[in-house]
């Protein structure tokens, strides 16, 4: 399922809303999310899962095709804990 | 950084504040949005979101395991597990965030 294919269904079960409106709520939704993980907090939706962001810091990497030391900046990485209640649904429902 | 946690709460007041309707169907329509979600995911889907990132649904085979406190061998079951996999955009807008955040802290 695509976001526009996750628009549609919900505009579907939803008359009463505009499209448009539909649309706005997704984007609001997950632009929410990335800017709070911009700022390094964390974001917990009991049931669905919690993202988070681990840093990875500073270190001397290679280059792998030339073996050549490379100086690799401290990074921060998004990372996603599937929730347990959403774990358990994954693997009931086959 | 002060980290702090986002929660449903949060989100469904940025739909409120955004979109024009009220708290109770924005809190609705943000449920709405993940139930969606965790229903292409129990049907195998994976769930790609442009400019944000991708769930998708990975089988996992059965292994041997052990229990650590006993060291007892344990099998463990195939299973189906969920993985996120961030977009480069946001990728990109976590770290430009840490970059803010360190020359915040440096002046």
């Amino acid at each position: 399922m695509t976001k526009s294919e996750l628009i549609a269904r919900l505009a579907e079960a939803n008359p009463h809303l505009y499209q448009r409106d539909v649309e706005r709520i997704v984007t609001t939704i997950f632009d929410e999310i990335a800017v709070a993980l911009a700022r390094g907090d964390r974001v917990e939706l009991r049931g669905f899962g919690a993202f988070s962001v681990k840093r990875r810091e500073a270190r001397q990497g290679r280059n792998p095709r030339t073996g050549e030391q490379v100086a690799v900046t401290e990074k921060a990485v998004p990372f996603f804990k599937t929730g347990k209640q959403l774990r358990e649904r994954l693997n009931n429902a086959s | 950084m002060s980290e702090q946690t986002v929660t449903r709460a949060q989100l469904s007041d940025a739909v409120y504040q955004e979109v024009g309707l009220s708290r109770n169907e924005s809190a609705d329509l943000l449920e709405l949005v993940l139930n969606e979600m965790v229903a292409a995911l129990t049907r195998g889907e994976s769930v790609k979101i442009s400019s944000f990132g991708s769930f998708s649904i990975r089988s996992k085979g059965t292994r041997v395991g052990r229990n650590p406190k006993t060291g007892e061998e344990v099998p463990i079951l195939p299973r189906k597990v969920l993985v996120f996999r961030a977009s480069q955009l946001l990728k990109s807008k976590i770290n430009d965030g840490l970059a803010k955040a360190a020359r915040q802290q440096k002046s």
